[in-house]
C-alpha cells in the first residue's frame, strides 16, 4: 500500500524519467572529438540553410561562425535611420539548423571595428546563462563555445552581455533563432512524420527609436550616442516600429516570400523581446508549435498562434490557394502602422469550390 | 478718399469689403489688402484622351479603364502647388486645420492635407484673395498635367477570369518594379520643373487632390457604361500614379490598399475660376487699388 507522499514521489520519478532526454548519456571529449564534423555557411533570413529534415547519420559537431556587425541600418520607408547591432549582419540573426544529440560549436567574433563588447545566450543551451557566461568578448576577441542539443523546437538565442546592456543589445537587433530539429523529422500528433517543401525564418523586432521635439526620429553618430535617449523610449515599453526582417517591408514586393499552391511550408517565427501573435490572412496554420518545442504535439488548424517573448515557434501550412498573402502580427496597429507585415506570392490554380465571387461587386438592386 | 469710392463699388462683388478708410491710410495704420493670388498657367482648351478613374467590372470581371475621349475648356489653374508658408496663413487665422507636414526650412508644397482641409483651403483662400478658387476635376488635372499625366498605373484588368490571383500577383509584381527608394521629404517649389503647359511639380512625391469622386462602374458588352456607384468619401488623386484616398485621410501610406505603392505625400493646387470679363476686370482694378493701398500704407509707415 502506497501512501500518498510515496504515490506522489513516485509519479514524480516518472515524469522525471520521461523528461529525460533520450540521448542523456554523457560522452567524453574524446568521443565528442570522433564525432563527424559538418561546417555551415548560414544564410540570411528569411533563408535558411540547407539541412536534413530526417537526420541519416548519428549526432555530429555542427560548427557555426557568426561575426558581430555593428552598423546603421535603414527601418522604414520614411528612411529612419537606425543604429542596429547584429548577428552576422542581420536582423534577426540567421537561423541554425541541428539534430537532437547533435553539438552545436560556435565561434562568435567581436571585430575590432566595433565599440561594444557582446556575447550570446542560446535558449537552446543548458548552463552559463545560456552560454553568456563563457561568451563574452570584447573588440578584436573571437570565443568558441560548444552545446549539445538536449531538446528539439525552436529557440531563441541574443546577446546577453549585462545589466542595462541587456534589453538593450536585444532591441538593437541582437537575436535569432536555432532550430533542434528531431532526428527523425517533425511529427503530428499521431505520430505521424511531417515535411515541408520550404522553410522561412521571420525574425521580428520591436524597435525604440527617439524622437525630437518636432516628432521626428533622430538619428545619431553612434551606438553610444543613441544610448540615453533609447532607453528613455524603451522605458515606455511603446515601440516605435514592430518589424520582420529588420526593415519595415522588408519581406514584401520583390522580397516577398514565394510558395505554390499544393506546397508546405514551415514558418518559423521568433520574437526574442515581446509577445506577439502571427496570423497569415487568408491562410491557416496546419500545423502549429506556438511554444516551439517539438516534444509537444502541435496545435492544428489555427487562425492566429501566440509566441511568447523570449521564444520561437513554428507553424507548418500547405498553401490551397494562390494570390498575396500578407502574414502579419494580428495585432493590426502594429502589422499596418508600425511595420509587422510580411508577404507571400503564392502561384497557382484558383480553387472555385474554396473560394468563388458569385456576384461582383454592382448597385443593390431595386425591387 | 478717391480710393474709398473705388472699393465700395467693388465691395459688393468682394467676398470680404475690407474698407481702405482715407484715414487709415493717413495714419499709416495696418491695412488688410486682398492677398496676392498665386500665379496660374492658362491651360488652353483641348482635347485628350482620358481614362477613366475609378474601378470597372465588365461581365463580372475586373476590366480596364475605359479611355475617353474628351474635351476640356480652357481654365486657370495654380502653376504651383499650395505652398506651406501660404498654407499656414490659412491655419493662422483658424480657417483650416494644422497639416500633418514635415517640418522642413525652405518654401515648400504643404503636405499632411486631406480632401477636407484642401476644401477649406479654397474657401479661405477665396475670401483671401478675392477670387473663387476650387480643386481641380481629376479631367482637369489631367489636361494640366499635360504629358507627365500618368492616371492609373497598371492594367486592373481580370488576366484570367478563372483564376483572380493571376492578377493580383501581376500588379503586384509590377507596383514592386515601379517602387523607388523612397523619397518623401517635400521639395523647394519648383524643384521637379515645369511641363509643356508651364505646370510645375506635377508628379514629384506630391500627390494632388481633386474634386472627382470615386465609382465602381459596371460595363456593358460594348464597354458602354451600364451601371455607376459613386462613392464621394473617396476621391482621385493625380500625381505619379492615380490613387484613390478617403476624404479624412492626411498620409499616403494609411490611405491606400493593403497591398501596392501608396503616395508619399498628399498636397493639392487649385483652379481659378472661370469668371465673366466684367467679374475678370474688377477683380484686376481691385488688386490694382490694393496695390496702392499697401503702398501708399508703406510710404505713410517710414
Amino acid at each position: 500500500m502506497f501512501t500518498r507522499r510515496q504515490a506522489l514521489l513516485g509519479a514524480a520519478a516518472t515524469a522525471m524519467l520521461a523528461a529525460m532526454p533520450p540521448l542523456a548519456a554523457a560522452a567524453n571529449e574524446t568521443e565528442i572529438a570522433a564525432l563527424p564534423r559538418e561546417k555551415v555557411a548560414l544564410v540570411a533570413p528569411p533563408y535558411v540553410h540547407a539541412h536534413e529534415q530526417v537526420a541519416t547519420g548519428g549526432p555530429k559537431v555542427v560548427e557555426f561562425t557568426m561575426p558581430i556587425v555593428e552598423k546603421t541600418v535603414v527601418i522604414d520607408d520614411e528612411g529612419t535611420e537606425f543604429q542596429a547591432m547584429t548577428f552576422d549582419g542581420s536582423m534577426p540573426g540567421p537561423m541554425m539548423v541541428v539534430h537532437e544529440g547533435d553539438y552545436v560549436e560556435m565561434t562568435l567574433m567581436n571585430p575590432e571595428t566595433n565599440p561594444l563588447p557582446h556575447n550570446i545566450d542560446f535558449h537552446a543551451a543548458t548552463g552559463a546563462l545560456g552560454g553568456g557566461a563563457l561568451t563574452l568578448i570584447n573588440p578584436g576577441e573571437q570565443v568558441t563555445l560548444r552545446f549539445k542539443a538536449t531538446r528539439t523546437g525552436t529557440f531563441v538565442y541574443h546577446c546577453a552581455p549585462e545589466g542595462a546592456m541587456i534589453p538593450w543589445h536585444v532591441v538593437s537587433g541582437m537575436s535569432g533563432t536555432i532550430m533542434v530539429l528531431p532526428r527523425d523529422g517533425l511529427k503530428n500528433e499521431k505520430g505521424e512524420t511531417l515535411t515541408y517543401d520550404k522553410v522561412f525564418y521571420v525574425g521580428e523586432n520591436d524597435l525604440y527609436v527617439p524622437r525630437d521635439e518636432e516628432g521626428n526620429f533622430k538619428t545619431y553618430e553612434s551606438h553610444g550616442d543613441s544610448y540615453a535617449d533609447t532607453v528613455e523610449v524603451m522605458r515606455g515599453l511603446i515601440p516605435t516600429h514592430v518589424v520582420f526582417n529588420g526593415a519595415k517591408g522588408a519581406l514584401t514586393g520583390d522580397n516577398a516570400m514565394k510558395a505554390k499552391v499544393g506546397e508546405t511550408v514551415l514558418i518559423v517565427h521568433s520574437q526574442a523581446n515581446r509577445d506577439t501573435r502571427p496570423h497569415l490572412i487568408g491562410g491557416h496554420g496546419d500545423y502549429v508549435w506556438e511554444q516551439g518545442k517539438f516534444a509537444n504535439p502541435p496545435a492544428k488548424d489555427l487562425e492566429t498562434w501566440f509566441i511568447r517573448g523570449g521564444s520561437a515557434g513554428a507553424a507548418l501550412y500547405t498553401f490551397l490557394q494562390p494570390g498575396i498573402y500578407a502574414y502579419v502580427n494580428h495585432n493590426l496597429i502594429e502589422a499596418v502602422e508600425l511595420g509587422a507585415t510580411a508577404h507571400f506570392v503564392v502561384e497557382g490554380e484558383w480553387d472555385d469550390d474554396l473560394m468563388k465571387q458569385v456576384a461582383a461587386p454592382g448597385p443593390i438592386p431595386m425591387n | 478718399m478717391h480710393l474709398t469710392l473705388l472699393e465700395a463699388a467693388l465691395g459688393a462683388a468682394a467676398a470680404i469689403a475690407v474698407p481702405l478708410t482715407a484715414a487709415g491710410i493717413m495714419a499709416g495704420s495696418p491695412v488688410d489688402p486682398a492677398m496676392q493670388p498665386a500665379a496660374t498657367v492658362v491651360v488652353g482648351a483641348t482635347t485628350l484622351d482620358f481614362p477613366l478613374p475609378g474601378e470597372f467590372l465588365a461581365v463580372g470581371t475586373p476590366a480596364v479603364a475605359p479611355v475617353e475621349r474628351a474635351a476640356v475648356g480652357a481654365f486657370q489653374i495654380m502653376k504651383r502647388q499650395v505652398s506651406l508658408a501660404d498654407y499656414r496663413r490659412c491655419v493662422d487665422e483658424a480657417a483650416c486645420a494644422a497639416p500633418d507636414a514635415r517640418m522642413v526650412q525652405a518654401d515648400v508644397p504643404v503636405t499632411g492635407v486631406n480632401w477636407l482641409d484642401a476644401q477649406s483651403y479654397a474657401q479661405w483662400y477665396s475670401k483671401a484673395t478675392r477670387l473663387t478658387w476650387r480643386l481641380p476635376t481629376a479631367i482637369e488635372a489631367a489636361a494640366a498635367a499635360a504629358e507627365r499625366f500618368s492616371g492609373d498605373a497598371f492594367s486592373a484588368a481580370a488576366d484570367d477570369p478563372a483564376n483572380p490571383a493571376v492578377r493580383w500577383i501581376r500588379r503586384y509584381r509590377e507596383e514592386a518594379a515601379a517602387k523607388r527608394p523612397p523619397d518623401p521629404k517635400p521639395k523647394p517649389a519648383g524643384y521637379y520643373g515645369a511641363n509643356s503647359k508651364g505646370v510645375e511639380d506635377f508628379a514629384g512625391n506630391v500627390w494632388e487632390w481633386t474634386s472627382t469622386c470615386y465609382a465602381r462602374t459596371i460595363l456593358g458588352e460594348d464597354r458602354d457604361v451600364v451601371d455607376s456607384t459613386e462613392n464621394c468619401g473617396v476621391r482621385v488623386m493625380e500625381g505619379r500614379h492615380r490613387a484613390y484616398m478617403s476624404t479624412f485621410v492626411r498620409d499616403g501610406k494609411s490611405g491606400g490598399c493593403a497591398v501596392g505603392t501608396p503616395p508619399e505625400n498628399l498636397g493639392f493646387r487649385l483652379v481659378l475660376e472661370d469668371r465673366s470679363a466684367v467679374a475678370a476686370a474688377a477683380a484686376r482694378l481691385r488688386n490694382l487699388v490694393d496695390t496702392i493701398g499697401t503702398k501708399i500704407a508703406q510710404e505713410n509707415g517710414k
